[in-house]
């Protein structure tokens, strides 16, 4: 099921698994980033230990730049350190950047097309205890419709890694989010990846349906279509780390080969990566679609099962949405 | 001064005119905040900016930053008069695809440095500017010219502290201190003074000055360039509307158009300054 050529870990589906933080993963990049290229400087907002910004701050001191609890002035200033030449990191939690300075990005980063590089980390229901107030579930949404922002939701710790190299070296503005949680890192540093190409997973002979995810979902997904097919389902599982551009290619690829598409993302419905593939499917090729996301909901605190149960986003959810779709599809 | 007084104030009418043909031809801008810095920008252009209109991305240059984007025609008219580009160019503000775009957007004239017109954020841009200029020992000014209601945003006094904690005495602020903004008196609509006293508590320098007195400004300025320890914000007292008796100091021309009578009033006013010249014929 799995594709051979993609270099995955060879622990994939085992239960000792490595798990590691993508936020790490960042940190890791960024450090590997700066040491390349010194145009490279690093804001905070007053959390760089969570964000995994420390590791720069503490290699790089004379650029890092702490701007203390304040989103607004962490944008517009970056924009000025792009508009100088500088590659400006700015870090904080995706409820507050780019939840709180929205407009600001817009204008200062979006317009001219400034290659900062906006990381949202802790995005998603999966922050768990700390409640509704701080799960950043819109900012696919809010990120995606800026003009020439690109959108990326890595879905482990080397992808995370490799997401923030690339970026660096791209000479756009660019929002990742991160979640809080430790995840499997079913890749490993060989797995390709590149900006704006899709990850397709999993390989069959006679699939009945595409399940395409995005961070965290990714793995679940690997895990729901192993389910499926011990069920004599066979489906392919899409990696969309890059939500913007999307990779139009393979999904209408995608859709042509299986004629039945799930998506599923830790974000709102509405807007999101499912809602970048819909509107691709609805132009180029329709086929029946089901979405998993949050629906219209705020969230709550909860630890992250109890959290993706209550909102729909667990294996067993996958499995069924693909089972309803190839329903769908046959009727 | 390398200029002569009245060569400035020359200019500074000249610049004037400019603005209410251009704010009457487009039928849309902002008239009294335009004409109430135009002495303010003649002086930045003609006597202190290090600058070259023909090499506008000269990495050396000094960087002028308008966070109040909205006062955009008294700096495109007079960048028209330092050489930047045709003068024909004022008449098509705000027309589709001009150079001119009805608030500044360097994607059609790089030379504005940024694009600008949602408030508060130029103090926050010239700052990380100024704070990148230091890290690589380069030696430009930036200067940042911010309006009085602007100083209503929450992202405007981030960057203040911001700037005097980084104590960027490369970077100086001028505030167009004119007490209106679009729904009536800065004091009314929300209080800013006492302002000094504000930047002072944020450990900034503080110089205030007539904003029609070209020898206070560029001595502002250069008081500024020699203050090292802070920041330093000039607070310039300007008359919004300058030049046009019936627009001075009148909240309702923060942001309307005049009408074809008006502007000809308008423009005798400037032509007479305001009655002391007698026109020919009269």
């Amino acid at each position: 099921m799995l594709k051979t050529n993609l270099y995955l870990s060879d622990n994939i589906f085992k239960k000792d698994i490595e798990v590691k933080f993508m936020r790490d993963g960042f940190g890791q990049g960024l450090l590997l980033a700066g040491e390349k290229d010194d145009r490279i400087v690093v804001l905070s907002a007053d959390l760089k230990e969570s964000t995994k910004a420390n590791y720069f701050a503490d290699k790089f001191p004379n650029r890092f730049i702490e701007v203390g609890v304040a989103e607004q002035a962490l944008v517009t200033i970056a924009s000025g350190f792009a508009n100088y030449g500088k590659i400006p990191f700015v870090t904080s939690y995706a409820i507050f950047s780019p939840g709180r300075n929205w407009e600001q990005i817009r204008t200062t980063i979006g317009i001219d097309a400034y290659p900062v590089k906006i990381i949202g980390a802790q995005s998603g229901l999966n922050i768990g205890h700390y409640g509704v107030t701080h799960q950043g579930l819109e900012d696919i949404a809010t990120m995606r419709v800026i003009p020439g922002m690109n959108v990326v939701a890595p879905s482990d710790y080397e992808e995370a890694k490799k997401a923030t190299l690339e970026m660096a070296k791209i000479d756009e503005p660019f929002y990742m989010r991160l979640p809080r949680i430790d995840s499997p890192v079913y890749t490993t540093e060989k797995t390709p990846f590149k900006i704006g190409k899709a990850n397709i997973l999993t390989e069959s002979k006679k699939p009945e349906a595409t399940i395409i995810a995005c961070g965290l979902m990714v793995y679940r997904a690997l895990q729901a279509a192993k389910e499926l097919e011990k069920n004599g389902i066979e489906s392919i599982v899409v990696n969309m780390h890059t939500i913007k551009p999307l990779d139009d290619e393979i999904v209408i690829r995608q859709a042509k080969l299986t004629g039945a598409v799930v998506t599923i993302e830790e974000h709102q419905l509405m807007g999101g990566m499912g809602s970048a593939v819909s509107e691709v499917l609805s132009k180029n090729y329709p086929v029946p679609m089901e979405m998993l996301g949050v629906q219209n909901k705020f969230g709550q605190s909860g630890k992250p099962k109890e959290l993706f149960e209550e909102y729909g986003l667990t294996k067993e959810d996958i499995v069924k949405a693909v089972k309803k779709v190839i329903t769908r599809k046959n009727n | 001064m390398k200029h002569k007084l009245e060569d400035l104030e020359k200019i500074a009418t000249e610049v004037r005119r400019d603005v209410i043909k251009m704010i009457l031809h487009a039928g849309a801008g902002h008239p009294a905040g335009s004409l109430g810095m135009v002495d303010v920008f003649v002086a930045l252009y003609y006597e202190i900016l290090n600058h070259d209109s023909k090499k506008p991305d000269w990495e050396t240059r000094d960087r002028l930053i308008l966070s109040c984007g909205h006062i955009c025609p008294a700096r495109y008219a007079v960048m028209s008069h330092a050489g930047y580009f045709d003068h024909k160019h004022l008449f098509k503000l705000g027309e589709f695809k001009s150079i001119l775009q009805g608030h500044p957007d360097k994607r059609f004239l790089p030379s504005v440095e940024t694009t600008s017109g949602p408030l508060g954020c130029g103090l926050a841009q010239a700052s990380g500017i100024a704070l990148a200029a230091r890290m690589d020992g380069k030696r430009f000014r930036t200067i940042v010219i911010t309006s009085d209601g602007e100083h209503d945003e929450g992202n405007h006094w981030e960057a203040v502290a911001f700037a005097a904690k980084n104590n960027l005495s490369n970077l100086t602020m001028i505030v167009d201190r004119n007490n209106i903004q679009i729904d009536g008196y800065t004091e009314e609509v929300m209080p800013l003074e006492p302002l000094a006293d504000k930047y002072k508590a944020y450990n900034w320098s503080v110089i205030e000055i007539d904003g029609h007195n070209f020898e206070e400004i560029v001595s502002a300025v250069n008081k500024a360039r020699a203050i090292y320890e802070n920041p330093t914000v000039i607070i310039a007292r300007t008359i919004p509307g300058k030049g046009v008796d019936f627009m001075e100091n009148v909240p309702s021309w923060h942001a309307k158009a005049p009408s074809d009578d008006q502007a000809k009033l308008a423009l005798k006013e400037l032509r007479t300054l305001q009655g002391k010249i007698k026109e020919y014929g009269e």
